[in-house]
């Protein structure tokens, strides 16, 4: 292969895997903020991904595309409140234990019921044409639809973090990952502080549901693949760090970007065997503090 | 001999009795030996897993890879290596065993939910493997090739593959063996260190008990009882597949764990024997059997979380 090939290959890959990885980084960033502040592994974040990108199918003859993507991810947001307190709430302060099972027989309901409504067949979800054509024949692969994508997660990510950084809210989130006894004997309403976090993490699983959708198409498994990276994201950028989840999100697409060119069939395996050399170097994560979680 | 060691003596006679007499009393109830066999391989399973999370208070949600390395080793090994079903029995425990010990010196130092994160995502490894590696695993199809081995002794010999009855009896051998290796432990010293650990850690570790060390080592043999049940399980399908490493069938082992009551010896066995029965019957009968075991899942979570044995009164051990 000549050379020039051969860095437009791995230019190709690691893009591809920047995009993958920001992909990542949007579910994994929802996980994190319910496991940071409410210590609750959420099994159906898949789950809630897979309703996110039904329910902007069923809405896009009403809305058209650009609706649906505003709309979907707040019903799907609302779907979590509602389960944040109707279930989830009951199990806080008992062994984690028992809010991951939850979750886990919630993701086999959400599963099945997706199924059920929608029917068992992957189901196409068309997005704008304007979105879908390549931006030059040189890079045929960042297709309007891609760049887009990456944008809505910056968009959308960077809004994130200046909410928790500069509003009341967001500071309180912040506080409580740290210290939650503390927030409420400061007077916080934790109960409603969670419940808000929960719908937040689960609009972002929404909003990724809706993304992935338009890039892969719709199925009741959808969620099951873009799971794992998602944990592996949290556990290599640090468990109670939202920067180092984004960061660890977009390693690991890089990472398996790249493997990708080098040697296919582990790029599935790279990103598990990143997770294991981060925890054996630095096993509290990339910028994640001891003791958090230990 | 109190009372309340005599009751206790009379419900282990019941439940041995039970297992002995399966294959005769199953069928009045519409059930079948092979599923005899199945109910006692999983209940076996969830026990391995309890083994850590009931009486170590460490939770892994990623044993299924343990158990399905079991199973592949298992049957690789009469695959290519020799056809005898307790080298393959013995080659699977290793292979699982040996994967758990070398991963489970990574992750002793994390705890509660970031180690149940952390299994959970290493499980899955071997998952893609087994799903990747085709020329040897026989990828997303299984592996299939392999059988069954009888018993040869001196004199004469047990056919496993044809004869149902026969082979179950060789699990509850298996089952009843392995079970009396783990009731050892736990009543050893070690094994009331483990519990130490669940109840106090911190005053575990102010007592200068190595808390990692103990860890590693209750994961370890865990891992070992799971591989070893994986291997019978190859041994009852005849076949293993990559399902058998997936985080989905770790859930499920918790699940029965937890639903027979896991602070508890036999209750993992109970929760296998109302999972795998209910999930045999409701998938015969419904499409939407997923949902049913999720609204399970769901209500025991919320309503039992002590479990089935966690709801009658505690004999005051440890």
């Amino acid at each position: 292969m000549r050379p020039s090939a051969m860095l437009q290959l791995v230019f190709f890959n690691v893009t591809n895997g920047l995009i993958i990885g920001a992909f990542y980084a949007l579910m994994a960033i929802g996980l994190s903020l319910i496991l940071n502040l409410s210590g609750v592994i959420n099994f159906a974040h898949g789950g809630f991904l897979v309703i996110g990108g039904y329910l902007a199918y069923t809405l896009t003859p009403y809305l058209g595309f650009w609706g649906a993507l505003l709309v979907a991810p707040f019903l799907t947001a609302l779907i979590g409140f509602a389960v944040e307190r109707l279930l989830i709430r009951r199990l806080y302060g008992r062994d984690p234990l028992y809010s991951l099972l939850l979750t886990f027989g919630l993701a086999f309901i959400i599963e099945d019921g997706t199924r059920q409504i929608w029917g068992a067949n992957g189901l196409p979800f068309s997005v704008p044409v304007a979105l879908t054509s390549p931006l030059s024949y040189q890079f045929f692969f960042i297709t309007g639809y891609r760049m887009f994508m990456v944008a809505t997660v910056a968009i959308v990510v960077g809004l994130l973090f200046v909410l928790l950084r500069y509003t009341r809210i967001g500071v309180r989130i912040r506080a409580g990952t740290l210290d939650l006894e503390t927030v409420a004997a400061l007077g916080v309403n934790v109960r409603a502080l969670r419940s808000l976090n929960f719908a937040v993490g689960i609009f972002l699983a929404g909003l990724a549901g809706v993304l992935a959708g338009g890039q892969l198409g719709l199925e009741p498994t959808m969620g099951d693949g873009l799971l794992m990276p998602s944990f592996i994201a949290i556990v290599v950028g640090g468990v109670g760090s939202l920067t180092g989840t984004l960061l660890g999100g977009l390693l690991i697409g890089v990472a398996s970007g790249l493997t990708a060119v080098l040697f296919p069939s582990a790029s599935e395996a790279v990103i598990y065997v990143m997770m294991a050399i981060v925890l054996l170097v630095r096993p509290q994560g990339l910028l994640g503090e001891e003791g958090m979680f230990t | 001999m109190t009372a309340g060691q005599q009751r206790h003596l009379a419900v282990l006679a019941a439940v041995w009795a039970a297992l002995l007499l399966a294959p005769y009393w199953m069928p009045l109830f519409g059930g079948y030996t092979a599923l005899g066999s199945r109910v006692l391989v999983l209940g076996l399973g969830a026990m391995s897993v309890n083994f850590l999370l009931g009486f170590t208070g460490v939770l892994s949600f990623g044993h299924a890879a343990w158990f399905g390395l079991g199973a592949y080793g298992c049957g690789l090994t009469l695959k290519f290596v020799g056809a005898s079903t307790p080298l393959g029995l013995l080659a699977g425990a290793l292979v699982g065993g040996i994967a758990g010990a070398i991963l489970g010196a990574l992750l002793v130092r994390r705890r509660g939910i970031y180690f149940a994160m952390v299994t959970i995502a290493f499980g899955q490894v071997f998952y893609y493997i087994a799903f990747q590696w085709s020329s040897v695993t026989g990828g997303d199809d299984g592996l299939r090739g392999f059988a069954r081995q009888p018993l040869h002794f001196e004199l004469f010999q047990i056919d496993l593959l044809h004869n149902d009855v026969s082979f179950y009896y060789f699990v509850l051998i298996c089952f009843a063996a392995v079970l009396a290796v783990m009731a050892s432990i736990l009543r050893s010293p070690f094994g009331r260190t483990m519990t130490a650990i669940r109840e106090n850690e911190r005053r575990a570790r102010f007592l200068g008990i190595p808390i990692e060390l103990h860890i590693w080592i209750a994961f370890t043999l865990s891992c070992f009882f799971m591989a070893f049940a994986g291997a019978l399980y190859a041994l009852v399908n005849n076949f293993a597949d990559p399902r058998m490493l997936h985080y989905s069938l770790s859930g499920d082992f918790v699940i029965m764990a937890v639903m027979g009551g896991m602070r508890t010896f036999w209750g993992p066995l109970l929760g296998a024997v109302i999972f795998v029965v209910l999930q045999d019957y409701l998938s015969s009968v419904t499409v939407n059997w997923m949902s049913f075991i999720g609204v399970l899942i769901v209500l025991i979570v919320l309503f039992f979380p002590r479990g089935v044995l966690g709801l009658l009164p505690q004999r005051r051990t440890a």
